[in-house]
């Protein structure tokens, strides 16, 4: 254990800034990483700002997402919502498992932390595998489809044809904004997520080899956490913007 | 205040605590997983429950956000530690950020009545123009109605 006071190195003023502490009282690592979710969260910002733009502009035919998203895992029939309330529970209990694995490593108990992000990584897993379940029923859409004007490229002219599902370019539930953005912000998410669960097995790793031992603290789980609660905090904006507004 | 170096890398501020805070700290985790599983299961009972009434609409809007906006503090403050960070730390992380955003949100709000306006304000006046120039026979199947459709009708964007 490293508690510092061996390492103090007494500035001749004792202010806040006169130097030689920290002012803030946090390691430069967990600083940088705050930092860096500060950019993140405005590129996020930004993202769902936009989206709300142009869904005001074009409300008359914006989908309603308990129209879009009504399939459930194993039952042929349609709930609204419920597997996304599902994905968001599974998030939010992972974020828990994560926090729990931080706790774990001040009390330099390794086989909690172990225990803790194992738990995290699933977590993770299901929801990223959630989300490709969900892109591709929105991508397949209903076997119904629905009449939509195309742009024909060899004719060089609009054609009024039945579309499925939803592309870049059309959407059979309503306006072709609202699958491009549903693209871009859950699959935006979704590679944080995904990166989220190589690091968090990453960091499992070094803690497997017993690295974190010989440092004397469990100071890098604590920033992975504070990525993937980050991720957690912007699936919960996700989720009230695109499926509950 | 402790004077601590933080440039070291085996070096961490408050990366211990024992057995007792711990159990402390776990119980106030365990609660806030509580609260925020039961407020997500409020918002998709009351968007199961009221979602298509078209009356609650904005009313709902606003209890959404507001619930998000809780939900969001839970996550930072108690699983990312923030509210247990220094003051100044909180501030120059939450200041700028809401400083920024709310500009955007602002300069979205702001400029999107404006161009709805300016839209509506081109096609009154195409109105008052076709209103005034007598349409020729021929032109039946022009632009004029497809140049407006274009914002109803998607599909063609």
């Amino acid at each position: 254990m490293s508690h510092g006071h061996e390492a103090v190195h007494k500035p001749t003023g004792t202010s806040t800034w006169g130097g030689g502490i920290s002012p803030f009282k946090i390691s430069y690592g967990k600083m940088m990483m705050w930092f860096f979710l500060i950019s993140d969260a405005f590129t996020f910002s930004a993202l769902l700002t936009s989206y709300g733009f142009y869904r005001h502009k074009y409300a008359d035919n914006w989908p309603v997402a308990g129209d879009v998203f009504t399939h459930f895992p194993f039952y042929s029939g349609h709930i609204e919502l419920a597997y996304v309330a599902f994905m968001t529970f599974v998030l939010i209990a992972s974020s828990v498992t994560m926090v729990l694995a931080v706790e774990a490593g001040h009390r330099m108990d390794k086989k909690g932390v172990l225990f803790w992000m194992f738990w995290t990584i699933i977590g993770g897993l299901i929801f990223v595998g959630s989300q490709a379940w969900e892109w591709y029923h929105f991508i397949h859409g209903t076997a119904h489809g629905a009449l939509r004007d195309i742009f024909d490229a060899d004719l060089g002219q609009w054609v009024n044809t039945i579309v499925h599902g939803a592309n870049l370019s059309h959407n059979e539930y309503g306006h072709p904004l609202f699958a491009d953005f549903f693209f871009f912000i859950t699959g935006f998410h979704g590679f944080h997520v995904f990166s989220g669960v190589v690091i968090n097995f990453i960091i499992f790793l070094m803690v497997w080899s017993g690295k974190f031992e010989k440092t004397g603290h469990y100071e890098m789980v604590e920033k992975s956490g504070l990525y993937w609660h980050f991720v957690d905090l912007v699936w919960v904006f996700v989720f009230t913007f695109f499926y509950l507004i | 205040m402790s004077l601590v170096r933080d440039d070291i890398y085996e070096y961490s501020l408050d990366a211990h605590h024992d057995e007792a805070a711990g159990k402390a700290l776990r119980k106030k985790i365990y609660w806030v997983l509580a609260l925020l599983s039961v407020v997500t299961m409020v918002e998709v009972g009351l968007g199961f429950k009221f979602g298509r009434v078209v009356e609650l609409k904005e009313t709902l809007k606003w209890v959404f956000i507001l619930l998000t906006l809780f939900k969001a503090g839970y996550i930072v403050m108690v699983f990312m530690h923030l509210g247990d960070e220094k003051k100044n730390l909180r501030a120059i992380i939450l200041v700028p950020y809401f400083v920024l955003v709310g500009y955007l949100i602002f300069i979205c709000l702001d400029e999107a009545i404006y161009s709805s306006e300016h839209r509506a304000g081109i096609e009154t006046s195409f109105k008052e123009l076709n209103a005034k120039t007598p349409a020729p026979a021929h032109d039946e199947h022009g632009g004029g109605e497809h140049g407006e459709g274009g914002e109803s009708h998607e599909g063609h964007h």
